[in-house]
């Protein structure tokens, strides 16, 4: 599919296949939370993720001329047309890397949406009233795992901070200010990542230090989601996720 | 799917519909401890809008009546029909009581 959206809708359509992303791996757990209860809970969000990636889509859908719907923009893009976090697009791992990531991204998409409250773009800002409650739950279930996990069993908390230490790397994007999160924060549509960062930190270590873990030092951090540039678990993702639209193309349900 | 050890106790969950009605039991779930019982229960028992207050308490916190026991403690209300307020008037100005 030709496709050449401007940064306005690049970074809508960034947002956008965070949410997607996140939420078709996490639906992965379905039918194998490592319990009945926790099961039914990832999968409350995994389908919170894909409700907001929906409105997000329609929303970036718009802006393109053709307009595009939902489906185009999930089923018929290539790789190089998502914009998401990489760490996002990572196989689930075990629980705790499950639930390290999902803190990781729930602490950083929390205070990105509270400003998102402010945006200048009156329908994201529609938007994100409506996922901020969502949102809000998230960080605060991913939290809660992390510090139980940390601070549980001597396994629970091995695999704890064996998932900080590799989801570490990941983290540097979130906060890459340039392209179009510049211009989206040069319009007030959107903060400027790297502002998020002082109170992400500040969230990070509390939690982190309750829970017993440690925080990697690191120089170098992985990058390019925002470009386009994923890892090799991308491919693989999307071939699940597109595989059927894309060979019945008008399908319905 | 069963828990992989037993340190996590099974919880009996309350729910209150809306203002001013009482807390009714739904059901029961596996949590680590009284702040995942809450969410487990919100995830479990209220996504589809179910409730506005959730109560959890340990199920191990509750004394139940034996069901060997059942003769002695209900039979003999049974034939005391006089303790429902059947046998006079009430009043309209009374209202609900």
């Amino acid at each position: 599919m030709e496709f050449s959206p401007d940064e306005r809708t690049q970074h809508l359509l960034h947002l956008a296949d965070n949410a997607l992303i996140l939420g078709q791996r996490l639906s992965e757990w379905c039918g194998h939370g490592p319990v009945l209860e926790q099961d039914i809970a990832i999968i409350n969000t995994a389908l919170d993720q894909i409700g907001q990636a929906r409105m997000l889509y329609q929303h970036a859908g718009k802006q393109l001329n053709p307009a595009l719907d939902e489906d185009r923009l999930a089923f018929f893009r290539t790789e190089n047309q998502f914009f998401n976090f990489t760490m996002l697009e990572l196989p689930n791992g075990d629980w705790a890397q499950t639930l390290v990531r999902q803190f990781f991204f729930d602490t950083y998409n929390y205070l990105q949406y509270e400003r998102l409250l402010e945006s200048t773009d009156p329908a994201l800002k529609a938007i994100a009233g409506k996922a901020i409650k969502e949102i809000g739950y998230h960080a605060q279930f991913s939290a809660e795992w992390v510090i139980r996990l940390g601070d549980g069993t001597e396994e629970s908390h091995r695999r704890a901070q064996d998932a900080v230490d590799r989801l570490w790397p990941y983290i540097g994007e979130f906060f890459e200010s340039d392209g179009f999160s510049a211009s989206a924060a040069d319009r007030n549509a959107a903060p400027l990542p790297s502002d998020l960062r002082p109170l992400w930190e500040e969230k990070i270590d509390a939690v982190l230090d309750e829970a017993g873990l440690q925080k990697p030092v690191l120089h170098w951090f992985q990058t390019g989601g925002r470009r386009g540039q994923h890892t090799e678990h991308m491919g693989y993702i999307l071939a699940e996720m597109q595989f059927l639209p894309r060979l019945h193309p008008e399908a319905q349900w | 799917m069963e828990p992989h050890n037993d340190n996590w106790k099974i919880w009996e969950v309350f729910i209150r519909s809306k203002n001013g009605l009482s807390h009714k039991h739904v059901g029961s779930l596996h949590a680590p401890d009284a702040e995942m019982a809450i969410k487990n229960a919100r995830d479990v028992y209220t996504r589809r809008s179910e409730g506005i207050s959730i109560w959890v308490v340990p199920s191990e916190a509750i004394t139940s009546s034996a069901p060997d026991e059942k003769d002695e403690l209900f039979t003999p209300a049974d034939d005391k029909v006089y303790r429902h307020p059947t046998f006079y008037d009430i009043p309209d100005e009374v209202g609900h009581i």
